[in-house]
């Protein structure tokens, strides 16, 4: 079985997750740069209004009969009426002195140009945006400087930019959904690749080998490189598994045979008893290596094919009474009969040789733990699920040994004098447990064992 | 013989501080658990109905009514503001200063329309225009005067009429009257025209409206100018002597307003009070049965309440201003 993939992250959420992160960085950048400058031109419109009046003040100054009048008109104060009702301060000072207005009006220092300048400060604990200019006045004997600043509070520019924040707060969470959008879409964009490489393997059958020859973006070409190279070394020794197993198959059994047709051969020509003892403990010891042999290709190459599981439709039914009719003849040899039931068909998908091999095994079992006329009954049932149950009506499985029989090399403590690798259950517990199934071992209550191979 | 001295010098202490109020009434329970003290420069009769029905809904308040001119009451209020828990004064540029200084205490949660307050905080609640009040034996067998300008030909035509019979404000000592004389001015030439001519004619001086009605009534003058037409309009008892016109030329309407005072100790309800004024003289049909003239809802009337009602109070325009009109009606 495939081990679990350890798994660092998900380059999906890291491209989203950057994506999205520079997206929200950008947007807070946008609102401050946005706020900041619409808080620069507000401020401007404030300031221009406010030099407006002072300048209008200072221009209805004039000295008359020696003395100082400032005749200002009502423009310079209605000039000054806003929205949210901003409050106004103003003073006017003739060389520093107070002349009227507002008394302990935060000072601001004038431009030496006659332009207006300005500076927000705190008055009657409330912070006021101010406008001062000077102007020299020349009268007949007297020589003076005029000096007028005017203040309002911010009640209206503060509405204006939260005005202005809220929108940009709105556009700016606009913009950043959108790009969350366009992060998602490029992110699927570009894992599509990805997924698309991953789906072309996944589906391929257990023996397509050939390399990943459809294009692939440029920063997948090591990877797929990479793979189509492991791709080729798998195939190239699992060929020579394959070769290997049947070379070995070949090479073991067939001298086997040989050295057991001549152990008999020359069994039927010495005539010591005690000869003849030692060629039977010979044949009998060639037919276990021999059926060892077998049996470990078996298992090897069970274990090779159940990570490839060539699954097709089968017929349940069909494949055991093809077996049962193979093992017709060792069943006879032994005053056996295989009783099979079951109904017309059913239809199971699956291995056809591993299941053959690992219901054989079973079968084999029986047939060797069973006693001299008797019957093993072999049950194919649909429900729950499709299963084979073989009953003989042998010693049956020692109560506490059960757990442990199907391990491999594993063998029941009543099985001395009988030949076998321990194999057998371990095969058909593979072939089981490779086709989403199990192997249930259990004794029937009337005696006898009890496998069922249940899918 | 020495209590006597002690009590008398007791009590003359006591009147010395003691404010000259005009008038001071109180309604409701003198032992109320509240009492709402009002400052004002409205006739007591023209608002004692306001008060009784704001005090109908409300047995454990009294309120304390005090009356006094529009200038005075601006200087009282400004040297204590914690005396007071609501000001009302038609003088819009004092009580907008007021504002605008900081003394009022924001009032949310009024409907009122935007150009009849300022900054949550300074409510106009009536429209009163400034009138021409003539007595009618005066004009037995002459047009009456619709403008200014025809005021100014009537006088000049008969002065031996009107020659020490012309009532007007004392804009120094009224400062409803500065209001009227300064936007009278800033509105038209004729104001200075017609100032030139009642100095002329040995013009005398009020401190206020109700004064000048009198005289008028009594026939002492012929003619009031710049006389509140509410007040005079009131004197139903003197309606077949006198005659009320508005000037057909410009209108000069002033809006009566109100304000919490910021020290008050009892702001919930001083703000009551400022729902309770405002919602009443906002609804012609209730404000109707009421003396005072409800608020004309059909827009901003001529003298609006902006940073500019500022102008004239400062100190070297209002000098300016006043030598002038010195120079005009004392001659």
């Amino acid at each position: 079985m495939t081990e679990a993939v350890r798994v660092s992250g998900s380059l999906r959420n890291r491209l989203a997750t950057t994506l999205i992160g520079g997206a929200a960085v950008l947007a807070i950048l946008l609102f401050f740069v946005v706020r900041s400058y619409a808080a620069q031109i507000a401020q401007q419109g404030q300031d221009s209004i406010l030099g407006a009046s002072v300048t209008s003040i200072l221009d209805a100054a004039s000295v008359r009969d020696g003395r100082i009048e400032v005749d200002f008109p009502y423009a310079s104060f209605s000039m000054l009426g806003t929205d949210s009702d901003d409050r106004i301060f103003y003073a006017i000072y003739q060389d520093d002195q107070l002349l009227s207005g507002y008394d302990g009006l935060p000072a601001v220092d004038p431009n030496v140009g006659g332009d207006s300048s300005y500076r927000t400060a705190e008055f009657q604990g409330t912070p006021v945006r101010l406008a001062a200019a000077t102007r020299m006045l020349i009268g007949a004997d007297l020589r003076t400087q005029l000096t007028v600043s005017v203040a309002q509070t911010q009640d209206s520019l503060s509405g204006t930019l939260n005005r202005i924040s809220r929108n940009v707060a709105i556009f700016g969470t606009g913009f950043f959904l959108l790009v969350v959008l366009l992060a998602f879409w490029a992110t699927s964009a570009a894992i599509g690749p990805l997924a698309r490489l991953t789906t072309s393997v996944a589906r391929r059958g257990p023996q397509d080998l050939r390399p990943v020859v459809s294009p692939v973006p440029s920063e997948m070409v090591p990877l797929v490189t990479s793979l189509n190279s492991l791709m080729a070394r798998l195939d190239q020794s699992l060929g020579r598994s394959e070769d290997f197993i049947a070379e070995a198959a070949h090479r073991v059994r067939t001298p086997l045979a040989t050295v057991r047709s001549h152990a008999e051969a020359t069994l039927q020509r010495v005539d010591r008893e005690e000869n003849r003892q030692a060629m039977r403990a010979m044949i009998r010891a060639i037919d276990e290596s021999s059926r060892a042999a077998g049996q470990l290709l078996d298992h090897a190459m069970i274990t090779f094919r159940a990570d490839h599981l060539d699954r097709q439709d089968l017929d349940l039914v069909d494949l055991v009474q093809d077996l049962a009719v193979r093992l017709g003849p060792i069943a006879d040899m032994r005053d056996v009969d295989l009783q099979v039931d079951a109904p017309v068909a059913v239809p199971i998908t699956g291995d056809a040789i591993l299941l053959q091999n690992a219901i054989r095994n079973i079968v084999d079992n029986a047939l060797k733990y069973a006693p001299r006329e008797s019957v093993i009954h072999i049950d194919v049932t649909t429900s729950p699920s499709p299963r084979v149950t073989v009953r003989d009506e042998g010693p049956g499985f020692p109560e506490t040994e059960i757990a442990g029989l199907s391990d491999r090399f594993a063998r029941g403590s009543n099985a001395d004098g009988i030949i076998g690798s321990g194999l057998g259950l371990t095969i058909a517990q593979d072939v089981a447990a490779a086709h989403g199934g199990a192997l249930t071992l259990g004794n029937h209550p009337k005696g006898g064992a009890c496998v069922i191979f249940s899918f | 013989m020495r209590y006597i001295f002690v009590l008398i010098a007791a009590l003359w202490a006591q009147m010395a501080i003691a404010q000259d109020w005009e008038d001071q009434r109180l309604f409701g329970d003198a032992q109320a658990v509240q009492t709402l003290r009002i400052l004002s420069n409205t006739d007591t009769r023209f608002f004692a109905p306001i008060i009784d029905s704001f005090l109908a809904a409300r047995p454990d308040v009294a309120v304390t009514y005090l009356v006094t001119g529009s200038a005075d009451l601006y200087d009282v209020f400004r040297a204590d503001p914690a005396d007071f828990d609501i000001v009302i004064s038609s003088a819009m540029d004092l009580q907008f200063k007021l504002a605008n200084d900081g003394f009022a205490l924001a009032v949310e949660g009024t409907d009122h329309p935007t150009w009849a307050q300022w900054r949550h905080s300074l409510f106009a609640f009536s429209t009163e225009p400034a009138a021409i009040a003539v007595n009618r034996a005066a004009f037995d067998r002459v047009p009456l005067p619709a403008s200014r300008q025809e005021l100014i030909q009537a006088l000049r035509a008969r002065p031996e009429v009107f020659r020490g019979r012309i009532g007007t404000y004392d804009v120094r000592q009224s400062g409803l009257g500065y209001l009227f004389a300064t936007q009278d001015a800033r509105a038209s030439e004729t104001y200075w025209r017609l100032t030139e001519v009642m100095g002329a004619l040995d013009a005398q001086l009020y401190c206020c409206s109700g004064a000048m009605i009198d005289d008028l009534v009594s026939g002492k003058i012929a003619v009031a100018y710049n006389v509140l037409g509410s007040y005079a309009s009131a004197r139903t008892d003197a309606a077949a002597q006198i005659e009320v016109i508005l000037p057909s030329d410009f209108p000069t309407t002033m809006m009566r307003s109100a304000f919490v005072s910021r020290d008050t100790d009892q702001p919930d309800l001083g703000r009551a009070f400022i729902h309770h004024l405002t919602d009443l003289q906002s609804d012609p049909v209730r404000a109707a049965t009421f003396p005072l003239p409800a608020l004309d809802q059909s827009g901003q009337p001529a003298i609006t309440l902006d940073p500019a009602l500022m102008t004239y109070l400062d100190r070297l325009k209002r000098r300016t201003f006043l030598q002038e009109w010195e120079s005009a009606i004392i001659q």
